[in-house]
């Protein structure tokens, strides 16, 4: 199974489909711009403030669902030295990055007129910042071991370290007394959001999801290239 | 109506902003990736070029530079 992972095999695909993953990206989000801007309705206590919802909520999705990625795949790489999972780990770290830091900057913007503040050293915030720190130790350790052997030990042990803050900012709202109200959706419970919000959530969700699997597609060429740069060098 | 959605009731400002700020972050982490993509294919292609025809074949041998050639201009030189 893991032979399908070869940089080889991956590159047919990603070096095809960043074209039609920017395409279908371009239309899911013009009709989720015009969802949640225009069409969904304001909230009864929020106001029209609520619309942030539908970049914030998306973002911090990513943002944690990128790091778990990662972060499981950092261990495969320790346990069975999968070279394949390097390049997708580091190239899936640059959008988790910009998803974190919208999840964060969106949340300031938010908090605003909703709690009377830009920031909050709240449970959920801090802890969002701590995976943003994570993500930008994990980039940077990339660029300080690149080509070196450790890289890949050292990078894997900074995901997994970090993926100890991942449950941590899941039930920060419920374990602690946070400005953040508990989740408004869960995959086993009932969601109590209505469908008229949504519906614009869960396609600003795949258009944000889209954007993120382009820039990974594109940064995994980036590296694979790279690499064979180095190795045309050795000829 | 146009007033109503620019403005919405003077939460404009904080709503406008968050989604600005979104694309923008968009557009520039877009255009970053990009342009190192594009770089690295052209220090490819220049590298590739410079090589001799025998080298050439060995590398055109190989599947995962066969792809990178395919996608990339110097194929069509």
């Amino acid at each position: 199974m893991l032979k399908n992972f070869e940089p080889n095999k991956i590159f047919s695909i990603t070096s095809k489909a960043p074209k039609y993953v920017l395409f279908v990206f371009i239309i899911i989000i013009s009709i989720g711009l015009i969802e949640a801007l225009i069409i969904s309705p304001k909230d009864y206590i929020q106001s029209h403030s609520v619309r942030i919802m539908y970049v914030h909520v998306p973002s911090a999705w990513i943002a944690l669902g990128t790091f778990s990625i990662i972060a499981i795949l950092s261990l495969a790489i320790l346990i069975f030295k999968n070279k394949s999972f390097i390049l997708i780990t580091k190239s899936l770290a640059p959008s988790g990055l910009v998803f974190n830091i919208i999840a964060l900057v969106t949340g300031s913007i938010w908090g605003k007129p909703t709690w009377g503040t830009w920031w909050a050293w709240d449970a959920r915030i801090t802890s969002m910042l701590i995976l943003a720190l994570f993500y930008v130790i994990y980039i940077l350790a990339w660029r300080i071991y690149d080509g070196r052997e450790k890289a890949h030990r050292i990078t894997s042990l900074i995901a997994i370290l970090g993926a100890i803050n991942v449950p941590i900012i899941k039930y920060s709202v419920d374990w602690w007394s946070t400005l953040h109200q508990p989740a408004s959706i869960s995959i086993f419970t009932k969601t109590s959001i209505h469908h008229s919000m949504m519906l614009p959530l869960a396609l600003m969700t795949a258009a944000f999801a889209l954007f993120s699997l382009l820039i990974f597609l594109m940064k995994y060429n980036t590296e694979l290239i790279k690499i064979k740069n180095k190795g045309l060098d050795r000829l | 109506m146009i007033n109503d959605i620019i403005s919405m009731n003077g939460y404009g400002i904080y709503v406008w902003s968050a989604f600005t700020f979104t694309l923008i972050s968009f557009a520039v982490l877009y255009t970053v990736i990009k342009v190192q993509l594009v770089k690295e294919k052209i220090k490819f292609d220049a590298k590739y070029l410079t090589l001799t025809p025998d080298k050439k074949q060995a590398v055109r041998a190989q599947e995962t530079y066969k792809g990178i050639l395919a996608s990339n201009s110097v194929s069509k030189i």
